[in-house]
């Protein structure tokens, strides 16, 4: 078991001809993930390195039964390209891209009320569930599966985590990350009631940053409803306020969504935040009780 | 990108938004023509405003209220070319280069308007409150009931009935509330047609004589929009800018200058705040920010060298990579020809990993260059820490 993906889970990429889509595309499906297709406007009715190529993404679903998209469309057409996604009732929406105007975000959100697709992103690495399913950018190799859940605004952060954990026989159920931006589909509080619910999970690494109060949306699920332990650890403790930290939804903006506000919030739902990045793996190591 | 008030002032002009008659000036001469202008079309007084990026410039001294033409050009002469210090510039302060001259009003009231994207909601939200004048973020601290907010339905924007429920809960006359109703509506229209992701109207201006305006008008854009607006593009003012972050622009780095003598080059958003929070763990303290990207080659990785060693207070620099899609013999590659090609001279802590990590070891111990090669993150923080306080 995992969350949102298995080995049945299967995946049309919007732009898989693009560099990046073909390039991602491969290595996903090198690692076991059902690639079906892809969407190009324009390409349709050709292949591309063996896979089906179609002009919208309804016909895409409608040949191939996919139940997923994975997006690397350009930032200017990526908000349309998620619209067109959740018209063709496609459950899961991975949107990779970085770099979507905001205000194109803000109807690509509303878009999706109502519609029955889960949006994760945009401007993330994806999401894995080592073993099964790896769907997005993250390097496969360093992942083990196994019982830690992993929710992530950062990518290389994620990995970095996932790192500290493999490296001392942590394996991990899913991790995924659900983007740097301000406007994201999937946010905490939906991942950790995801793992709350998943039989294989066994606790959760949650990693935010300076920037809104999702973390303190999601701190006040976990004391309340969370039965499994949840690790976390907030980056940007040095950030200057009022300065975009390379993400477009880091930023401490009129005082709020500092890291000391997030910890604070973390450590009064009873979660074990790490005050170092460097000691995420063994933090989660004594909640679960193995031997570093 | 922030841009400077007259600038916001002329693009809600074209929205349909009152603001004070004024001219931005860059010279004596240039405030002395204004304000005669000024007086001549029957201005009974003119203030003049220094233009910087950032906010508290009345108490800084930047903004200064004048009788007639010969004070204004008196104060103008002042005001240009003197370092303005305020809560928002930082000790250093900046100087000011440009001036709006503009007519004073009869002000009745001191209200405040300010548009912002939800981000829990997901959609933009219009604020407004009777507090004008007052830093919004205080009113917000101590009186959060004094914040009046309008959701904005995505596609639909702001609506003449929820203008009209601010305008009454603002207090506004009943015979104003059309003039405010396209006031605000006005305002909006200018937030969502330029991609703006903040705006404030602090203070909106009730006038004895009935009339609404903005009198003070800032506007940020949302820099992932700026592809689809060329024309805004030209009104950034890049001497408001540190020289290095604009530098760094021009090769897409995400750079941003910071006060420590660590410098880290670092490869994700995320990663790169916790080099910077781990430095500090570490008892250093970082001197930047600076993010090549997933994607970063050679070329790069010598721009960001670079900059990085163009800011003089940097003592030793720490490469903390974690390569995922980047590969590591290649980005290994690129910090040697950096290196070489910039003659540096500080010591390089280097922590890498990810796919090829042992070919990109190889490559820096065979490169006869003095690196420092760390195994952790932890590792790396120690020794760079160690490295620039020796």
């Amino acid at each position: 078991m995992s969350i949102l993906v298995n080995k049945s889970t299967r995946v049309i990429v919007q732009g898989l001809t693009g560099r990046e889509g073909t390039f991602h595309a491969k290595a996903c499906a090198e690692y076991g993930t059902q690639i079906v297709g892809g969407v190009t406007p324009g390409k349709g009715g050709t292949t591309h390195e063996g896979w089906p190529i179609f002009n919208t993404v309804q016909e895409a679903v409608d040949q191939t039964a996919a139940d997923t998209s994975v997006i690397f469309v350009p930032p200017p057409y990526a908000a349309d390209a998620i619209m067109e996604a959740a018209d063709a009732e496609l459950e899961l929406i991975v949107c990779i891209t970085e770099g979507i105007p905001t205000l194109d975000m803000v109807r690509a959100w509303e878009f999706l009320q109502n519609r029955r697709s889960r949006l994760i992103g945009p401007n993330c690495p994806g999401i894995i569930s080592p073993g099964h399913c790896k769907i997005g950018i993250m390097p496969a190799r360093i992942h083990k599966e196994g019982s830690v859940g992993i929710v992530s605004r950062s990518g290389t952060l994620t990995y970095e985590a996932v790192y500290q954990l493999t490296t001392r026989g942590i394996g991990q159920s899913t991790a995924i990350g659900i983007g740097g931006d301000p406007i994201i589909g999937t946010n905490f509080l939906d991942a950790l009631e995801l793992f709350n619910r998943d039989p294989q999970t066994e606790a959760v690494v949650m990693i935010g940053e300076i920037g809104g109060n999702a973390e303190e949306t999601a701190a006040e699920y976990v004391k309340v409803h969370m039965r499994k332990p949840v690790v976390g650890f907030i980056a940007g403790q040095t950030a200057p306020p009022g300065r975009r930290m390379g993400h477009a939804g880091a930023i401490i903006s009129g005082g709020k969504g500092t890291a000391a506000e997030k910890i604070d919030a973390m450590e009064a739902a009873g979660i074990r935040v790490a005050k170092s990045p460097a000691e995420i793996g063994e933090t989660v190591a004594a909640v679960l009780g193995v031997k570093a | 990108m922030k841009i400077h008030e007259y600038q916001a002032k002329n693009i809600l002009k074209q929205y349909g938004v009152a603001v004070p008659r004024g001219e931005m000036v860059e010279s004596r001469e240039a405030a002395d023509a204004a304000a005669k202008r000024l007086f001549e079309a029957g201005a009974t007084g003119v203030v003049v405003k220094a233009q910087i990026h950032a906010g508290g410039r009345g108490k800084g001294g930047g903004v200064k209220i004048a009788k007639s033409v010969a004070e204004a050009a008196e104060l103008a002469s002042k005001i240009l070319g003197m370092t303005l210090v305020t809560h928002q510039t930082g000790p250093e302060g900046r100087v000011v280069r440009r001036l709006l001259i503009e007519e004073t009003l009869p002000i009745e009231r001191e209200l405040y308007l300010g548009i912002v994207i939800d981000r829990a909601q997901a959609r933009p939200v219009f604020m407004a409150s009777a507090a004008g004048g007052m830093e919004i973020e205080q009113v917000a601290a101590e009186n959060p009931a004094a914040i009046l907010k309008e959701y904005i339905d995505p596609g639909m924007g702001l609506e003449a009935f929820q203008a009209r429920k601010l305008a009454f809960a603002l207090g506004i006359k009943a015979q104003q509330i059309n003039q405010a109703v396209q006031f605000m509506t006005g305002l909006y229209r200018a937030f969502e047609e330029t991609d703006s992701s903040l705006m404030e109207i602090n203070p909106f201006i009730t006038c004895t004589d009935g009339r609404l305006f903005a009198l003070d008008a800032k506007m940020n854009f949302d820099d992932n929009a700026m592809f689809r607006h060329p024309s805004l593009c030209e009104l950034r003012d890049v001497t408001e800018e540190d020289p290095l972050e604009v530098e760094a622009s021009k090769y897409n780095l995400n750079y941003i200058k910071l006060d420590g003598n660590v410098g880290c080059m670092v490869n994700g958003a995320g990663l790169a705040m916790a080099t910077m929070d781990i430095i500090k763990y570490a008892g250093g303290m970082p001197a930047n920010f600076l993010d090549v990207g997933g994607g970063a080659n050679a070329d790069q990785v010598t721009h960001a060298f670079e900059i990085l060693l163009s800011d003089k207070n940097v003592k030793a620099v720490l490469i903390n990579i974690f390569g995922g899609i980047l590969r590591v013999d290649t980005l290994a590659t690129g910090v040697v020809e950096a290196a070489r090609k910039t003659h540096i001279q500080l010591p390089i802590v280097l922590r890498l990993e990810g796919t090829n990590v042992e070919a990109g070891r190889e490559i820096l111990q065979q490169s006869g260059l003095n690196f420092i090669v760390a195994e952790t993150m932890k590792d790396a923080a120690e020794k760079v820490v160690a490295a620039a306080s020796a």
